[in-house]
């Protein structure tokens, strides 16, 4: 494995890491709009606080995407082919999420208006789910072949590791959105937030627990690399220990960027696991790596220059585009 | 279960469908920003209120179309790695690189300042908010050249060498496929393409409201607008169509040729036929409507002239080819589908130009000649839907035009398909996609008309002309 393959890798990680980050709580800010928001008015501020952003945070994704084909080919064609149906789920999900903000300010009626809703908080929670099933079933291990191809049968990705991955990343995504409305709202939202959010951060330390143990009989984490998986695993666990207090104490700021960092931990752990793999076969023969996945050294190179060139320059406005509208919406 | 159909035949169909959807919002995206830019600027300038107005109205037909046109984009993406797995990994090291940089400038771009442009009315002077609908604007064209730079290394590689040990195209001039003598003919065409789009959907647009004499000095100055833009796209749009034209004759003669509907070799001077009857099966033309010296003038800007027939270029891609591919390749492309479409492409060029003219002269200052000219509102009226017809036939010229290869000569169509993936998943995708598309084609058209009949009233009544903005003042309470 050569550096560059090395920094590739952890790119890949970066960019998908800024993606549960953000659209994380895009995701959660999502499916509050059918569940915290009890009025009209509630739904429209809840949208408005992700409004001017979520557009921006999806780019995350098609980054990573497009990143990963520049970089891991082989990993982009056996990833996606294999998980077909997931993603084509993934996709319906986030087309009705995608269009449903705009859709339903144009709605005349209240069922009108109320099926955008209903686009945009399942749309938000199946994406979400489904990713989270997507990654967990990823580093379990899957049926690939000797050319790249995996041919995975129903419970190959649907079982109780999955689903509680799955799960486990919605309950995230959905703290993280919750903590977003805390800081971006003012009034009853902002109160029922915190409200709701102290019962389901135990629910989240059992699904945390749940998914370690899980993760320890269903995948080679705690075998190959026992000291970092477990000091990650850790690390998930003080996180939610902050972000549980930042709810008790009414510590805006600590609970989001620990639900944020917590998502992010989760990504480094899987990443961490997968090294230096990229897919995990079943027949660890078949195993996909880091150093048969990517491609040549010219294109490796060219796409570092490009975009330590450009992502300077983007984060620039992207980050400027919070401050711009970082201003509390009154409930 | 295959239900006797191919992971092939359903993987083809699928693309063009999504691109097809997806490129109904593209130049409609790319165009309307201009466009939104230009009106934009004009307030900014004359300080005109009403120019403000025309912004913002047509900025709400924009917005639906970006909204669409994202997410039918993301499908795009993860389509190579879903359908087309062993294209991908034979084109990954060129193609990731150009998609890749395409997220990383141009996506971030638009939706950034798209996000600023939609909430930023009240935070900014006009200026700064008019800079927004540029930057927005300029990263839709950066967002097209990215994906063109891919499609046009599709049509004529360069900058490559195929990597001995794997089998793979492999990137050797970053510059090389930058500077794809293909990519500057194509980028052009289809951004000129997209202005005219725009620029036809809101002059058509416009005609309705007139026919309906609703807020008739609203519409008639978005029409003196938007048509000026028209003509001015129109003249690129064929122009660079007829550069391009004269490249494919060279670089893919049997697109060339089946465009034409020539089978044998035209012989001096060539005649060009405006409609033909052809047999595919034999590859010979039945009868066909000439008009003679045109093809030689449309091939080589000359009176005289031979055009290689598709029969002669068969032969001649059997020789280059068989000994790679084998003898059992069809080089011939599906003739009737682009001869057709390029009659589409050509007429319809035609006619904008046309209409335009009439348009601006009948629009023009001081006479209410264009509202006494109905039956012109009317044609006006139906140039809306004209455009997305032409750029679906430049994309299938473009793209069946190709037959068989994926990438020109290197990769076949069939090699490129998931080997993984089967019948049953990709019926239900196309499936699943089919009615998702059918849902949001209807809402698009829905809301749009929609928007047309509500017209501009709310923006031209509002007596702080100040729209919805959740962050504006009072929005913000202290602790």
């Amino acid at each position: 494995m050569s550096n560059l393959q090395f920094l590739w890798f952890i790119l890949v990680g970066v960019l998908f890491s800024g993606f549960f980050f953000l659209e994380g709580f895009d995701f959660g800010v999502g499916m509050a709009i059918k569940s915290l928001a009890q009025t009209s008015h509630e739904r429209d501020v809840v949208i408005d606080t992700i409004g001017p952003h979520w557009d921006a945070n999806e780019v995350w994704l098609i980054t990573a995407g497009g990143a990963m084909f520049a970089s891991f080919p082989m990993w982009y064609a056996s990833l996606f082919s294999g998980f077909y149906l997931i993603l084509l789920l993934i996709l319906v999900a986030l087309i009705m999420r995608g269009v449903s903000f705009e859709f339903r300010s144009r709605m005349l009626t209240e069922s009108g208006r109320n099926f955008w809703e209903w686009a945009a908080t399942l749309g938000s929670f199946f994406a979400a789910f489904l990713f989270g099933m997507m990654f967990t079933a990823l580093v379990k291990g899957m049926p690939i072949n000797a050319h790249g191809d995996m041919s995975a049968h129903f419970t190959d990705y649907v079982n109780l590791f999955s689903l509680v991955g799955g799960v486990a990343v919605t309950l995230l995504c959905y703290l993280h959105g919750l903590n977003f409305i805390r800081l971006k709202t003012t009034g009853p939202l902002r109160e029922r937030a915190l409200k709701w959010a102290r019962p389901l951060y135990w629910l989240l330390f059992a699904g945390e627990v749940l998914f370690a143990v899980l993760l320890y009989f269903n995948t080679d984490f705690f075998t190959k690399k026992p000291v970092s998986s477990l000091i990650l695993v850790a690390v998930l666990v003080i996180l939610t220990i902050l972000a549980t207090w930042g709810v008790y104490s009414n510590h805006e700021w600590l609970s989001f960027i620990s639900s944020g960092l917590s998502l992010i931990d989760v990504v480094v752990l899987l990443f961490n696991g997968l090294f230096p793999r990229v897919m995990v076969a079943n027949n660890a023969a078949n195993s996909i790596l880091i150093k048969d996945a990517s491609n040549s050294p010219y294109t490796l190179h060219l796409m570092t220059v490009i975009s330590l060139t450009v992502l300077p320059i983007m984060l620039v406005y992207f980050i400027w585009s919070y401050w711009v509208f970082y201003k509390r919406l009154a409930s | 279960m295959n239900f006797g159909l191919s992971i092939l035949s359903l993987a083809r169909f699928q693309f063009a469908m999504t691109t097809v959807f997806h490129f109904f919002f593209v130049p409609l995206s790319i165009g309307l920003a201009l466009i939104v830019a230009i009106m934009e600027t004009i307030y900014v300038v004359k300080k005109d209120q009403l120019y403000k107005h025309m912004a913002q109205f047509w900025g709400r037909i924009f917005l639906l179309s970006f909204a669409v046109g994202v997410v039918t984009g993301i499908i795009q993406e993860f389509q190579f790695g879903m359908n087309w797995s062993d294209y991908s990994r034979f084109m990954g090291d060129i193609f990731g690189a150009p998609l890749a940089i395409e997220a990383l400038v141009a996506f971030f771009m638009e939706s950034t300042f798209i996000g600023l442009w939609m909430f930023g009315w009240d935070r900014f002077s006009a200026g700064i908010h008019c800079v927004f609908i540029w930057l927005t604007s300029i990263g839709t064209m950066i967002s097209a050249m990215w994906i063109l730079a891919a499609n046009s290394f599709m049509q004529n590689p360069v900058g490559f060498m195929i990597n001995a040990k794997t089998g793979r195209a492999q990137m050797t001039s970053f510059g090389a496929v930058v500077k794809n003598p293909q990519l500057w003919y194509e980028l052009p065409h289809v951004l000129f393409g997209a202005f005219v789009t725009g620029a036809f959907v809101v002059a058509g647009m416009s005609a309705f409201a007139l026919l309906k004499k609703r807020n008739i000095d609203f519409f008639r100055k978005s029409v003196k607008v938007s048509l000026i833009v028209g003509l001015v796209a129109t003249i690129g749009v064929v122009g660079m169509g007829d550069l391009q034209t004269r490249y494919i004759i060279k670089e893919q003669p049997m697109k060339f040729a089946a465009t034409e509907g020539l089978y044998e070799d035209s012989g001096s001077p060539a005649a060009w036929s405006i409609i033909e009857s052809q047999n595919t099966k034999k590859h010979k033309s039945n009868w066909s409507i000439d008009v003679p010296y045109v093809l030689d003038i449309l091939s080589y800007h000359k009176l005289s002239g031979n055009v290689k027939g598709q029969n002669t270029l068969n032969k001649e891609l059997h020789a280059k080819y068989d000994k790679k591919f084998g003898k059992d390749m069809n080089y011939y492309v599906p003739a009737k589908t682009l001869f057709w479409s390029f009659r589409v492409m050509a007429i319809s060029g035609g006619l904008f130009a046309l209409i335009a003219i009439i348009g601006l002269f009948f629009n023009r200052a001081g006479t209410d000649l264009i509202m006494r000219q109905r039956w012109f509102l009317w044609v006006l009226a139906i140039c809306t839907f004209l455009p997305f017809a032409a750029n679906t036939a430049g994309w299938f010229i473009t793209e069946l035009g190709r037959y068989p290869w994926v990438v020109y000569g290197l990769l076949t169509i069939a090699d490129a398909v998931s080997p993984n993936v089967s019948v049953a998943s990709l019926l239900t995708s196309n499936i699943v996609y089919f009615c998702l598309f059918s849902g949001l084609g209807i809402v698009m058209i829905v809301l749009s008309r929609r928007a047309l009949r509500q017209g501009p009233d709310d923006l031209l009544k509002a007596a702080d002309d100040a729209p919805y903005d959740p962050y504006g003042k009072g929005a913000f309470s202290h602790e």
